[in-house]
């Protein structure tokens, strides 16, 4: 299918495609909501405090910081990124398959772009208030030392927006979910552990340490402790950033193609 | 055919918190015969069905399968019986053999006879050649015979049918219909529930007409139509917007005479011959039609024409 | 054995459920085998960095590595999220939209022997788990004696009384929704059981809320076992998780048959 308006930028589309997932989201939130608020503060009282006593204790400063400032930046990252696997692989494989909400949804004006669109804009939309929340908790724990710490939430959505453009384009393009949970316990778990995430990449023998910076969210997490500490070293700060977006393109224009086959073809 | 009975409920009733799904129903099904329950959606059917297949408790009444009572000998009375559930509960995941194989497990039956028993069972239910595809991937009629298939892997006494074809396309229905009368040919009781009329007059012996809990009627459906119908039906179509008008000037050619936002029924015993003397009083309608009376005018009477739900 | 002193619990037949899922899942191998490698991950995480940031912990008088010190509560961290995986997600799908169950209850089986089932299948993988785990332990010196081989029994106990209450509240689900309220009570059992630090950093009143969560009484027990310290208080924990079974058992039961015939 391509008319002329196909190729028209579709604001007006793109935002009913919005409102629309919005909608849906908006009849199931109790649970995550509560969730967004609680989990930043459950992981930050744990591993930053509680953990983070044994550390001071032991090695005094980590990177140059608390043990409390050096994670904080870092647990933003891994939840934005579980934000954007969570509501992307399972999510999307019920609305082309199961609850073919998406089959719906394209028998209206939408275009499977715009409804990609819609879906990963409301997810990064989510990512935004998530990163809200997690800054205001981080400064909670007086844990904010620099004005830098406003771009957090931004350094969240793009995350989010990384790893659900990719995940997004997978879900709409398989058959079944049975992928999913060794995705889940072979890239996510991984990549929560193995980012750098917990301790400086540092801590890794030399031979690795270029091996980390290969695991995506390593850049989500160095770009979040930028942020945090207000320090943007230029070349790596550009070389996260380019990572990121091009996750992001890569899975736009690879969702789009999914989407279209598993919609209209 | 004996004529002992192998299922027998005196005043069976079935409560959920305030409602009254069954208000005390009797019955009884003697062994070999094919035994009906008709009504519209919310009569109690299902209620009553998974009463006498031992899965629920009976609020109150009297209820023996095989001599046995189903609140103290559950498994036992499972053991012998097959049951075709409302709504399919197949297992997605698995192949349609490994469902008949599972299944069969549970019955304690062992892997060798299974595996044999399988084979048949498909073959009589015309799915060897799925037998190792996902049941996911199955359509609505193949579903429907596997589900019978797997009612069947325990040889039971007893098959119950819970709406066995809603849903299903004409030649899936006339398949199943013809599987039905096999196994009743074998000597297998049959319950079944429907709300299909040409499917309880093709299939039951005797059937009950259940409405809001109660039974309203029973019998053979020869029975059924000679007692609450006439044997011929005439429908008459008129060029207008209401038939209300033709209310009394057809009154006198009917015992009876049902007017329809659509037509007029008129129930009488020799339809050709009213329809004759219609025609001799000028009356004109666009269309007529005479037809023997169905079990659908005895259930349309009985349980009335407005929706359920 | 307990099918005989208490038949309310379910049957021999129960061991059906067990052959039924073990028929599902084998086409889904991937998924089984990819459950071994998440607490892995976990160990090997924490001995490449967290393990040097720390240093030792006091555990029953002794200094311990920190690695020495997480295992056991990473052991028993990944017995309760098996086995409440299993419980409260599978179990509630073919519970509730799937209908697998009713099939079965058609059939000799009763609703205690599916509680039951349910429970065996999730014993039968958190014994292999369990089992790979510790074998993981030794391997990255993070046993803290020859004692580890305890933490196996001790980690079926955990499963038993997870997959226990993960059944009784999977019965309380009404829609995918609810899993979220299910992750919001985990998370917190997961990072303050005294999993990540010991039980004496917090304050005493905070110190005694943790003690009744049931995993920090399995990672105790399991710490206990793993560094070879035997105290009575063990007995104590081991007791606290087997009631928590039974009682989980029993509500399940008792709710799969409301839910199942009504
Ligand atoms: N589990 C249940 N809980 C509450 N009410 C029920 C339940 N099952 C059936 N009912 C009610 O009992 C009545 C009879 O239902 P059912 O036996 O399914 O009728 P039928 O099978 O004839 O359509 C209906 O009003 C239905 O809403
Ligand atoms: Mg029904």
């Amino acid at each position: 299918m391509s008319t002329p308006t196909d190729t028209r930028l579709g604001w007006s589309r793109w935002r009913r495609s919005w409102w629309y997932h919005a909608t849906y989201y908006a009849q199931t939130w109790r649970g995550s909501v509560a969730g967004t608020v609680l989990f930043p503060i459950f992981y930050l009282a744990a591993l930053g405090v509680g953990v983070g006593h044994l550390v001071s204790a032991h090695s005094g400063l980590v990177d140059g910081q608390t043990y409390l400032h050096f994670i904080a930046p870092s647990l933003l990252a891994t939840t934005t990124m579980q934000l954007g696997e969570g509501e992307s692989l399972w999510p999307v494989l019920a609305a082309v398959k199961w609850i073919r909400s998406y089959h719906a949804a394209a028998a209206t004006p939408l275009e499977p772009l715009d409804i990609l669109i819609g879906k990963l804009s409301w997810v990064v939309t989510r990512a935004l208030a998530t990163g809200v929340v997690y800054t205001i908790v981080i400064g909670a724990f007086g844990a904010l030392q620099s004005w830098w710490s406003l771009v957090l939430p931004l350094i969240g959505g793009l995350v989010t927006l990384a790893f659900a453009a990719p995940f997004v384009a997978y879900a709409a393009s398989v058959q079944s979910d049975a992928s999913f949970i060794v995705i889940y316990r072979f890239a996510i778990v991984p990549m929560f552990l193995f980012s750098a995430t917990f301790y400086p990449i540092s801590a890794y023998p030399g031979y690795l340490q270029p091996v980390v910076q290969f695991v995506p969210l390593y850049h989500g997490v160095a770009l979040a402790r930028s942020a945090a500490y207000g320090q943007w070293p230029l070349l790596p700060t550009v070389g996260h950033l380019a990572v990121l977006l091009a996750m992001s393109v890569v899975g736009v224009l690879w969702g789009r193609r999914s989407l279209r086959r598993r919609l209209v073809d | 055919m004996t004529a002992e009975p192998i299922l027998q409920a005196s005043d069976l009733v079935k409560r959920f918190g305030e409602s009254t799904a069954v208000d005390g129903v009797s019955f009884s099904i003697n062994s070999g015969e094919s035994f009906g329950f008709l009504g519209p959606n919310g009569a109690g059917k299902t209620s009553t069905m998974r009463m006498i297949s031992a899965v629920s408790q009976p609020t109150a009444g009297s209820l023996s399968v095989f001599g046995l009572d189903p609140r103290t000998h559950g498994p036992a009375i499972r053991g012998r019986i097959g049951v075709v559930p409302q709504e399919d509960t197949l297992e997605l995941e698995l192949s349609v053999r490994l469902n008949l194989e599972m299944f069969g497990r549970y019955f304690d039956i062992p892997r060798a006879v299974l595996r044999e028993r399988t084979a048949d069972l498909l073959a009589f239910t015309q799915l060897s050649e799925r037998a190792n595809d996902r049941v996911e991937d199955l359509s609505g009629g193949m579903k429907r015979r596997l589900t019978i298939a797997r009612a069947l892997i325990n040889q039971p006494e007893i098959l119950i049918l819970d709406e066995p074809t809603t849903g299903l396309d004409p030649q899936a229905r006339h398949l199943l219909w013809d599987r039905l009368y096999r196994l009743k040919r074998e000597g297998v009781t049959l319950i079944i529930t429907t709300h299909y009329m040409d499917e309880a007059e093709q299939l039951c012996d005797r059937l009950v007409v259940m409405d809001h809990g109660s039974i309203v009627a029973s019998g053979t459906p020869r029975e059924l139509i000679t007692h609450h119908s006439t044997r011929e039906v005439v429908e008459l179509r008129f060029n207008t917007d209401s038939h209300d008008g033709y209310h009394d000037r057809l009154a006198p050619f009917a015992q009876r005479l049902e007017i329809l936002p659509d037509r007029v029924l008129l129930y009488v015993d020799e339809g050709d011959e009213t329809l004759r003397l219609i025609h001799q009083e000028d009356i004109a309608p666009m269309s007529a039609l005479v037809r023997r009376s169905s079990l659908e005018d005895v259930f349309l009477r009985l349980t009335g024409r407005t929706l359920v739900d | 054995m307990l099918t005989r002193t208490l038949p309310q619990f379910g049957s021999r037949r129960s061991i059906r459920i067990f052959e039924r899922n073990l028929m599902v899942y084998r086409s889904q191998w991937l998924m089984l085998i990819s459950g071994f490698f998440e607490p892995l991950f976990y160990l090997l995480s924490i001995g490449i960095g967290l393990n040097h940031l720390v240093g030792s912990v006091p555990v029953g008088g002794r200094l311990v590595s920190y690695a020495t010190f997480v295992a056991p509560g990473m052991l028993a961290t990944s017995a309760m999220n098996g086995a409440t995986i299993d419980t409260i997600f599978n179990t509630f799908f073919r519970l509730k939209i799937s209908h697998s169950y009713d099939a079965v209850l058609s059939t000799p089986l009763d609703v205690t022997d599916v509680a039951l089932g349910e429970v065996w299948w999730a014993l039968a993988r958190a014994s292999l788990y369990a089992a790979s785990f510790i074998v993981c332990m030794v391997l990255l010196g993070d046993a803290g004696s020859a004692w580890v081989v305890l933490c196996w029994p001790a980690a079926i106990l955990t499963s038993f009384a997870f997959s226990a209450i993960g059944l009784a509240v999977c019965t309380y689900i009404r829609s995918w929704q609810d899993f979220d309220l299910v992750t919001i009570v985990q998370l917190p059992l997961f990072l303050f059981s005294a999993t990540f630090f010991p039980i004496s950093l917090y304050p005493r009143w905070l110190g005694a809320v943790v003690a009744v969560s049931p995993l920090y009484q399995s990672a105790a027990l399991m710490r206990g076992l793993s560094l070879g310290v035997f105290q009575w208080v063990m007995i104590g924990r081991a007791a606290y998780l087997a009631v928590l079974a039974l009682v989980g058992l029993r509500l399940a039961s008792n709710r799969f048959r409301r839910i199942l015939t009504p």
